[in-house]
């Protein structure tokens, strides 16, 4: 109903009638139809360029070696797709990123309640975990191939490294910036340790530890692509690799585009999870 | 007469006994040697000069601070109305009522209290979108749906505009006439104790130094009070 009223008046807007008393009607439609543009202008560039890529390989000056055509790209992730390897291999990928992650943020995650909580524990652990965090997490790879091989355990130790630093310190930090005033009422209110836990300090160092789950979803695949990049026999970056022997540049266009995309499914997961769980908060929930 | 029938209480039975309260803070004193004795249903109001310790006692009262003298004979838990209203900005209006609540109807139990403050219709909306005046009562529906025998209020209406804090004093004077619990409203504001309380205290030097029941002549206690506070009125002040 309101969406055809709203047609109506944006037609009767792009026929330039405006009526006296439509004006302020008029100029909700502008500014309606100004941000509509502007989202189509933004997607605008993207599109000319990926048509110019193509007009480009289609015409024989970018050598398909060099890149393939978007189109060729597509039929080969259609072929892959087909004969269920390039599924097979996606699937391997996830579970890893899935597994490391899930341990990974277990750990920092329990570290970071038991810091947050205990300025013993802060004064035992929080130091060493600082300075191990110092070291970017790639730079200890060599290392990690020597102990684990170059099997599933190297890989998934490689994701979880990754994901405990951001979970820890966010989580930490989320339960330190807990109002005092509130642990105070609800001890007034006669809440006990556990519940205390439950309806105070999780709640209130939530969006900082959904923040750290955003970044560390962002960790997790960079070290997921870095850790299949080298002697994976399966999964994603296998398939890379695989194709680099045989300069098949389509099927490595084809696997950075699928990294692309699950960066950005990811990111969408963890949005939703925000919008979720923080109705109440100002910044997220759209909730009125 | 009241409603509160308590098994084997003849007269009235006390909120809370304070005798021989000490507290320091490092070698600071602040409280010393103080006596002080609240009935159920009795209204009590503290006054004192900024920084002579109202806070102090009330959170040594609360349980919230430890003493270093002294005993607090309280039957239970009082429930406490700070300042600001520390409602949990992640629970809706019901779930903040209903914290620490321990009963099997607990959303029952929170939608009559925030119905008691006028905001039965409101349950399930987000302390935010509540004025200061409405969240302040929303702490109130929190205090009371625990159904303390002692309630301790410290100025819970200070940051409140002229004309809700008069609609919070027609509020609060309402449910304590229903629920009865004993009361200490900790204010600066003389007017609000006179209108408030049945007793009025004023604190000086860690101890209850003036008393003062509210019967009979106003104008008269509050220039008294007024005294008492070390203000002189320089302006007659109209009946
Ligand atoms: N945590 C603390 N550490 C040290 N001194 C404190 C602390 N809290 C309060 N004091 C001191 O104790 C004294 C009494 O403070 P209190 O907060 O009880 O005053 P108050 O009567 O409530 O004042 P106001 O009317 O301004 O709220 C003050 O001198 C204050 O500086
Ligand atoms: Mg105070």
């Amino acid at each position: 109903m309101s969406n055809l009223e709203q047609t109506a008046s944006s037609v009767a807007f792009d026929a330039a009638q405006p009526s006296d008393n439509a004006v302020s009607r008029a100029r909700t439609v502008q500014f309606e139809i100004g941000r509509r543009g502007l989202l189509l202008l933004s997607w605008l560039a993207p599109v000319v360029l990926l048509i110019v890529w193509e007009l480009l390989a289609q015409a024989g000056w970018l050598s398909p070696q060099v890149l393939p055509a978007p189109s060729k790209v597509l039929r080969t992730a259609f072929k892959l797709a087909a004969s269920e390897s390039l599924l097979n291999d996606l699937g391997i990928s996830l579970l890893r990123a899935i597994g490391g992650f899930t341990i990974g943020a277990s750990i920092g995650f329990a570290l970071g309640i038991l810091v947050g909580f205990s300025r013993i524990a802060e004064a035992a652990i929080d130091r060493s975990v600082q300075m191990i965090r110092a070291i970017p997490f790639l730079a200890l790879l060599p290392l990690v191939i020597v102990w684990l091989g170059v099997g599933e355990a190297e890989k998934i130790f490689l994701v979880a490294l990754g994901v405990t630093f951001p979970i820890y310190i966010n989580t930490t930090l989320g339960i330190r910036q807990i109002d005092p005033k509130l642990i105070e009422l609800g001890r007034v209110q006669g809440l006990g340790t556990l519940d205390l836990i439950r309806r105070i300090v999780l709640p209130g160092a939530l969006p900082s530890i959904l923040t750290g789950v955003r970044y560390a979803l962002a960790t997790a695949w960079l070290a997921l692509v870095v850790a299949e990049t080298i002697g994976a026999q399966s999964g994603i970056g296998f398939l890379a690799m695989d194709a680099r022997e045989f300069l098949r540049t389509d099927v490595i266009v084809l696997t950075i585009v699928i990294y692309a995309l699950i960066g950005v499914a990811a990111d969408a997961i963890a949005r939703t999870l925000e919008r979720r769980l923080l109705a109440w908060h100002p910044n997220y929930g759209g909730a009125r | 007469m009241t409603l509160h029938v308590a098994p084997s209480s003849t007269a009235a039975s006390p909120a809370v006994v304070v005798t021989h309260l000490c507290r320091a803070y490092g070698s600071r004193v602040v409280i010393e040697n103080l006596n002080l004795r609240i009935e159920r249903g009795e209204f009590v109001a503290l006054l004192g000069e900024s920084g002579c310790g109202k806070t102090t006692l009330l959170r040594a009262l609360a349980g919230l601070d430890p003493v270093d003298g002294g005993r607090i004979a309280a039957p239970r838990r009082p429930a406490v109305v700070f300042q600001e209203h520390r409602l949990l900005p992640w629970d809706t209006l019901w779930r903040n009522v209903a914290l620490g609540l321990q009963v099997a109807d607990v959303r029952e139990r929170a939608a009559a209290a925030l119905a008691e403050v006028g905001l039965g219709d409101r349950l399930d909306d987000w302390p935010r979108n509540l004025s200061g005046g409405q969240a302040q009562r929303v702490a109130l529906a929190r205090a009371l749906v625990q159904e303390p025998e002692l309630l301790l209020l410290d100025e819970p209406f200070a940051a409140l505009d002229a004309l809700t804090r008069i609609r919070m004093h027609h509020l609060v004077r309402e449910l304590v006439a229903t629920h009865r619990p004993g009361v200490l409203l900790v204010t600066h504001d003389v007017d609000e104790a006179i209108a408030l309380a049945d007793r009025i205290l004023v604190m000086r030097d860690g101890r209850i130094a003036f008393e003062h029941r509210t019967s009979g002549a106003r104008s008269i206690a509050r220039a008294e009070l007024l005294a008492e506070l070390g203000v002189v009125a320089s302006h007659p002040i109209p009946a």
